[in-house]
């Protein structure tokens, strides 16, 4: 009988070390299709937008799609550096606005918040994260820009005349469509990201670190800024990082609220464009070196988001080192 | 809309081919049946076409394919309105069975010459539309327009505006432009009409995108731009006539090229077209037309199809779609704000059909 029932398992452990290598295959398989999807599309894109790559692509500030003169010594010229200020200083204003709001909004879920308006302000921060951003786009041009141009003008009217904050915020444009709009409603998308991650970082700081705070005779500032926030730094800016790549990836909505102006300009309430919206606006009747220049702008936004997220790695490595350090 | 004209020829066609799509629908691929397609009418068709192109003629097609499901129950036309440039891109390799285009074929388009034929098939007129409180006539030469678009002139009472209207009284407010952020053959119709009528004085050329200079503003689609215009006092733009008065907006009246003021309307638009001088291939360009009556920033927009077609059923699914859209839907065109071809470049395009093989 044991005999018996020796060989019955015999069988099931073969059987067991099959399925373990087809599963170790599976996992395998699965990690390297991403390195793969990811070399692949560089890869491609790279091929396809090699044609635009030229000096004129990376230094210059000119968008002469067609030729003006025919024969032209003045186009075309595919200069992208407009665009990408464009996605940097909407991306910018964005992280700015959202960071702190996003921030205060985690703490005060986990910290300050009764328990039974925790969960409906946790549902509503998600329903947030799930209205689709054609949406934000709309309610930016149809809403929020009339709306908000003459927020611009009294701003304008007050600081204009200060040396730094009256170029920043200079004469603003009528229809209300700025990098400053876009940087606004990309704030609203990135929020619930920053806070639902945020939220459960600090949701993980061990409850005896906060009670010896307490002890200590902390108040509550003194316990988050002491026990909640060097404990959760690292995971605070991944979840600014993801909103980030976000902001910068976002492209309908900003496509909708930026205003369509090719420009440099350090005045926050003129119109302006970005990376991603110019290739949606433009693809649909793009061809030849026309196409290679959007897509070799697809190229740089993919750089400048694998860029990023290495930065945030050493930063966020660099600072748990440091925290570390600091509390040891 | 015009079910009725439609219902009339459906029960004539219907009665007709009734014994042939009886016969074809108990076969599995009816389409294989040599008696369909030939000469049996409308609705002996079954099958599939496929295109895509050009989003300026997109209401209309999509309407003419609408009212011809009604007429042609089997056969299935799709068309995506992708744009000329990606629609060209498609047919060249042989995606799609036509493509629509605002633009000709150039040699970057993907599409070798020699493989195609053009029929043109409707044509719009481009509206100058604008936003001024108390100036509801307001009359704009081509100089004037290619000043306004290049910043040349900033608020409304300049000179140039008050020379094309005499006895108006203009206010000071400031001129805020709007123009397409998307590549678009709207764009390129208004900016090539602006090359050839103000050639001395417009320099940002044409194409689907040119270079605006940096205080305009892009909207997204002609509904995008009607927005910026009605957002502003002051604000003017081009937009196509479907949109313009969908959008409840204000059109100048264009100094043409016989010196008249004209607004944009149909009549106005065939009119550019019977003054426009066409080619052999069927290309004409009804822009700043010659004629008293012609509207001058008219746009035309064509089919692309294939001078040969490997499949025998496809190229006559086409011939049959393409005739039946130039013969049979002219009050539709008009319905939504298109004009159709007059008589004689009628005749002409459907000729074009028979050199296909």
């Amino acid at each position: 009988m044991t005999v018996v029932d020796k060989s019955a398992q015999l069988t099931r452990k073969d059987r067991g070390r099959h399925a373990d290598r087809l599963f170790w295959a599976v996992c395998v398989f699965a990690g390297l299709a991403v390195l793969i999807i990811l070399a692949l599309i560089l890869v491609t894109t790279v091929n396809e937008a090699f044609p635009a790559f030229s000096a004129d692509f990376f230094t210059s500030t000119d968008w002469i799609p067609n030729d003006p003169d025919g024969d032209g010594p003045r186009g075309p010229v595919y200069g992208t550096l407009a665009f990408l200020y464009g996605t940097l200083v909407v991306s910018a204003i964005a992280v700015v606005v959202a960071v702190p709001v996003s921030i205060g909004i985690a703490l005060f879920l986990t910290e300050l918040a009764p328990p039974k308006l925790r969960a409906t302000i946790v549902t509503l921060i998600d329903m947030l994260a799930a209205v689709p951003s054609v949406v934000f786009g709309l309610w930016g041009i149809l809403v929020l820009a009339p709306a908000i141009a003459p927020v611009y003008q009294g701003i304008h009217d007050v600081v204009g005349g200060v040396p730094v904050l009256g170029s920043l915020f200079g004469e603003p444009r009528s229809s209300g469509r700025t990098f400053m709009t876009a940087g606004l409603i990309l704030a609203v998308m990135i929020i619930p990201i920053i806070t639902s991650i945020s939220r459960e970082v600090f949701a993980t700081v061990p409850d005896s670190d906060k009670q010896a705070a307490w002890a200590l005779g902390a108040t509550r500032w003194e316990m988050i800024k002491g026990a909640v926030l060097p404990h959760s730094f690292g995971g605070v800016v991944g979840a600014v990082i993801l909103g980030l790549g976000r902001a910068m990836g976002e492209t309908i909505a900003v496509a909708l609220v930026i205003g369509s102006s090719v420009q440099i300009t350090a005045n926050l309430f003129e119109s302006g464009y970005a990376l991603p919206a110019i290739i949606v606006d433009q693809w649909g009747e793009s061809t030849g070196d026309f196409r290679a220049a959007l897509i070799g702008m697809g190229v740089v936004l993919f750089i400048i988001t694998v860029l990023i997220n290495l930065l945030a790695r050493v930063v966020v490595r660099r600072a748990e080192i440091r925290m570390k350090g600091a509390s040891a | 809309m015009n079910r009725n004209v439609l219902s009339r020829r459906v029960l004539a066609g219907v009665a007709i081919a009734a014994l042939a799509l009886a016969g074809c629908s108990s076969k599995e691929d009816p389409a294989t049946d040599p008696s369909a397609g030939a000469g049996s009418g409308l609705a002996a068709l079954s099958g599939e076409l496929k295109a895509s192109g050009a989003s300026f003629p997109n209401t209309y097609y999509q309407e003419v394919i609408t009212s011809l499901k009604d007429e042609a129950p089997n056969l299935k036309v799709t068309y995506n309105s992708v744009g000329s440039g990606t629609g060209k891109k498609e047919f060249g390799s042989g995606l799609t069975d036509f493509a629509g285009s605002d633009s000709t074929v150039k040699d970057t388009d993907g599409v070798p010459a020699g493989t195609f034929l053009y029929v043109p098939t409707v044509a719009a007129p481009i509206t100058i539309s604008y936003n001024l409180k108390g100036v509801d006539n307001l009359q704009l030469s081509a100089d004037t327009l290619a000043k306004i678009f290049q910043r040349e002139i900033k608020t409304w009472n300049a000179p140039e505006i008050a020379a094309d209207n005499p006895g108006v009284t203009l206010p000071a407010t400031a001129i805020s432009v709007a123009h397409r952020a998307d590549g678009s053959g709207t764009t390129n119709n208004f900016t090539k009409y602006l090359a050839a009528a103000a050639p001395t004085t417009w320099k940002l050329g044409s194409g689907d995108t040119v270079a605006w200079p940096a205080d305009t503003q892009g909207g997204q689609k002609n509904t995008g731009v009607a927005q910026l215009i009605q957002a502003a006092d002051g604000g003017i733009g081009y937009v196509d006539l479907a949109d313009a008065t969908d959008g409840k907006l204000t059109f100048a009246a264009i100094k043409n090229k016989d010196g008249k003021f004209v607004k944009p309307t149909l009549e106005g638009a065939t009119a550019a077209l019977a003054g426009a001088e066409i080619k052999d291939d069927l290309t004409f360009n009804p822009l700043n037309a010659a004629g008293a009556d012609s509207y001058p920033i008219t746009a035309p927009t064509y089919l692309l199809v294939k001078t040969t077609y490997t499949d025998a059923k496809q190229k006559e699914l086409v011939k049959a779609f393409v005739t039946y859209l130039l013969k049979d839907t002219k009050d539709l065109a008009a319905e939504l704000h298109y004009a159709p071809l007059p008589a004689e470049l009628q005749t002409k395009a459907l000729a074009q059909l028979d050199k296909i093989s």
